[in-house]
């Protein structure tokens, strides 16, 4: 696993022939690929039966635009050269760059507590907020298992499920209140991560990777086909909203804008749920970065960059791993406890693959193990998907493109944070009778 | 006993289109080393093609069904393997040696680009065609009137399954193209000293790869009469879960494995429930997995210290 790519960029061709070739080349491609696909649009019939209609003039468009496209791309990257050169950067600009890294957290962070107060008569962005910040949670719980243990879960949102079906059915069932529940959802769903983490114990890499999707595709056809306990496709609705430790936030006599001798406004539930969210995910975050410095967080890196030589060390692999997806999963099941309190109606439809790989596009951009890029990169995921919401059935398309250019773009993430979190705090100088390079 | 023939015949036929798509899988995760989440969706693409083709061949007056069927085959081969070509091109190359979840990031999102691309080109509808091969025989006529049947469809895809993995074997095994790919299986920076271009030999696998999943999902769409823009991914994921199952990067594990999850899938169908069919293949993997930790026909995985 080499950290830079060895790609050769010497004999890269370049010049006006070169460049309409490889255009031409292109638009040959998008004829052929898109002749059938968009040339020609199938649709059933009055009668039931196919039927078909040509659409020449779409196609020629594409076309064109992949044969522009293309001139573009090829003189862009002639001027700009080989993405990964090194480029030396201006000493001033490091020192600009390393003052917003240090300072950009903690802006972020009072910006956030701020957001209600700036945003007070904004009901969408207040929307947007809870809905970024619940992403956030999930990726920070997520980056446990992928970014620090190095374990790859493709079924993360099985534990999303697992804690909001878990509140969604004691609420509703039991009327236990909102307090006693979230204890409770995130607990059932680390014992589904340790559930998870057994048979995985002894798999690696991509085997892994299809055994937590199968785990999450299991969990969502249970809860699709088990229509007695979950209420099947059409989920359960009419479950509680979060009271303020038992005042319920309404309208009543009994409610907090009675009691506090102030004007009702439904503007108060979303600020407590956005002020809820971020104390939750300030929670997992805080939780997280403790760990790290702890034997147990450790250990989770020492996993993440070699097995071998960690089991060589004795530490204890199987207790690693389990703890590692117990830890990530409680913290999901928490994130969909509160996403059912949020909603007020949840759906299968809510936990599919979908937004798994949304979760672990937003931890693996924001670079494995990097707190703060995970932040940064659920804000661009969420916010840029919602940019796109007009758009709808094209939203999708442009996100999974945004996913490919920025895989290419930034393969290592945002920040690109995988340090360890132990290391010497100086350069020994070793005699070479020790180490046959010098210094070590 | 004749519903359980009858069962046995569906099974492997449904097996053999899972095993087509599970090559490609296999193939690419022997030599590139990584998942191709998007080759669900290249089978989703090649059986639209082969929609798409059939409507423009028939409106263009044609009537011979196999003269037809032969055309939809090589058309819609030859454009699914430009999208294997394109992809591996576009979203796979340049990460060939990045690290490695990028790739895997890379594919899904590939993935999200093919299924909503075919669903803004082509709708969101179910695509239903009409029968297009029909009959079949008897075979066995049992007592209380069930009859195991064998329609001609059926023998149709077991029959291009076994075609077409003959002629993929003979391409591995004897030609300069399948001994390429097997150096680089081994070893890629050995195989580029020994003057294999690896890069050509990587394009030509999905280039196959995808070619075999355009045969699967012609099968699927005279087999089941339809298409949509959805079904690449659950297909990919039973693929997918086909491969690991044989054993991910064995060839005949590939096609074991789907055997084993289209039977699997019937069975459990026709005796237990229809509901829980998925669920019933994917916990048989997880507990094969428990005790293979490399599937059926995987070789032990070499720790590397």
């Amino acid at each position: 696993m080499s950290a830079t790519s060895a790609r050769p960029h010497a004999s890269q061709p370049s010049g006006g022939a070169f460049i309409l070739k490889k255009a031409l080349v292109s638009a040959a491609a998008a004829l052929v690929l898109f002749s059938l696909m968009i040339g020609a649009r199938t649709e059933a019939g009055p009668e039931g039966s196919l039927i078909y209609w040509t659409r020449f003039g779409d196609l020629a468009a594409i076309v064109a635009t992949v044969f522009g496209g293309s001139i573009i791309i090829e003189l862009l990257r002639q001027w700009w050269g080989p993405v990964d050169t090194d480029r030396v950067i201006p000493k001033p600009l490091q020192a600009a760059t390393s003052f917003v890294g240090r300072w950009l957290a903690p802006a972020l962070l009072a910006f956030t507590l701020f957001v209600p107060v700036i945003f007070y008569n904004q009901r969408y962005i207040l929307d947007l907020a809870i809905l970024v910040l619940t992403y956030v949670m999930l990726g920070w719980g997520l980056n446990v298992v992928v970014g620090l243990a190095g374990l790859l879960d493709l079924g993360y949102v099985a534990f999303y499920a697992v804690g909001a079906y878990s509140y969604a059915l004691l609420a509703t069932n039991f009327d236990l209140s909102f307090w006693v529940c979230l204890p409770l959802a995130g607990i059932l769903a680390a014992c589904w991560g340790v559930m998870l983490g057994f048979p995985v114990l002894r798999l690696r890499g991509d085997y892994l990777a299809i055994v937590t999707l199968a785990f999450g595709e299991i969990i969502r056809l249970v809860i699709i086909n088990w229509q007695d306990l979950t209420g099947g496709p059409n989920g359960v609705s009419g479950i509680p909203r979060p009271t303020v430790f038992g005042i319920p936030l309404d309208n009543s006599d009994d409610g907090l804008a009675a009691k506090l001798g102030i004007e009702f406004s439904p503007t108060h539930r979303l600020v407590f749920l956005f002020y809820l969210i971020l104390a939750m995910a300030l929670i997992t975050n805080w939780v997280t970065i403790r760990l790290r410095r702890l034997p147990i967080g450790r250990a989770w890196e020492a996993l993440r960059e070699d097995e071998v030589a960690c089991r060589a060390l004795g530490i204890n692999t199987t207790t690693t791993k389990l703890t590692a997806f117990a830890t990530g999963a409680m913290f999901g099941g928490l994130a969909g406890a509160f996403f059912a309190t949020r909603q007020g109606f949840i759906s299968p439809e809510s936990f599919t693959f979908q937004e798994s790989a949304l979760v672990l596009a937003i931890v693996v951009l924001g670079g494995m193990g990097s707190q703060l890029g995970v932040a940064l990169a659920a804000l661009a995921m969420i916010g840029g998907f919602e940019l796109f919401r007009g758009l709808d059935q094209y939203r999708m398309l442009v996100f999974g493109m945004a996913m490919v250019l920025l895989m290419i773009w930034r393969p290592r993430g945002l920040i690109g944070h995988r340090a360890p979190t132990v290391f010497l705090e100086r350069q020994q100088a070793i005699s070479s009778d020790l180490v046959k390079e010098g210094h070590g | 006993m004749d519903y359980f023939a009858q069962q046995l015949i569906n099974g492997l036929v449904l097996g053999s289109i899972y095993g087509l798509i599970a090559i490609g899988y296999t193939m690419v995760y022997g030599i590139v080393g990584m998942i191709n989440f998007a080759h669900g969706d290249i089978f989703m693409i090649g059986g639209f093609i082969a929609l798409i083709s059939f409507l423009v061949l028939v409106s263009l007056g044609l009537t011979a069904i196999p003269v037809i069927l032969l055309i939809v085959l090589l058309v819609s081969m030859a454009i699914t393997a430009l999208y294997g070509w394109t992809i591996e091109r576009i979203a796979y190359r340049p990460l060939r040696h990045s690290f490695r979840l990028a790739p895997m990031l890379s594919a899904i999102g590939m993935s999200f680009v093919l299924t909503n691309f075919s669903q803004v080109s082509q709708g969101a509808r179910v695509k239903p065609v009409p029968p297009i091969i029909t009959g079949g025989y008897t075979l066995h006529e049992g007592a209380e009137g069930f009859a195991v049947q064998l329609s001609n469809i059926q023998i149709l895809v077991v029959l291009a399954t076994i075609v077409v993995l003959a002629l993929f074997t003979w391409l591995v095994s004897r030609t300069r193209l399948g001994r390429d790919m097997r150096a680089c299986e081994q070893d890629q920076t050995m195989a580029a000293l020994l003057g294999v271009d690896v890069d050509r030999t990587i394009s030509m696998t999905f280039v196959i790869g995808a070619a075999l999943a355009a045969v699967a999902g012609m099968m699927y769409l005279l087999y089941y009469g339809l298409v949509d823009f959805f079904m690449g991914f659950v297909a990919g994921i039973k693929a997918f879960t086909a491969a690991v199952l044989g054993g991910i990067g064995s060839l005949p594990g590939a096609m074991l494995g789907g055997l084993a999850i289209g039977l699997i899938e019937t069975f459990w169908s026709a005796y237990f429930s229809v509901e829980y069919k998925d669920v019933a293949a994917f916990s048989i993997l997880i507990v094969v997995l428990i005790f293979m930790p490399t599937g059926l026909l995987g070789r032990p995985e070499i720790e590397k210290v």
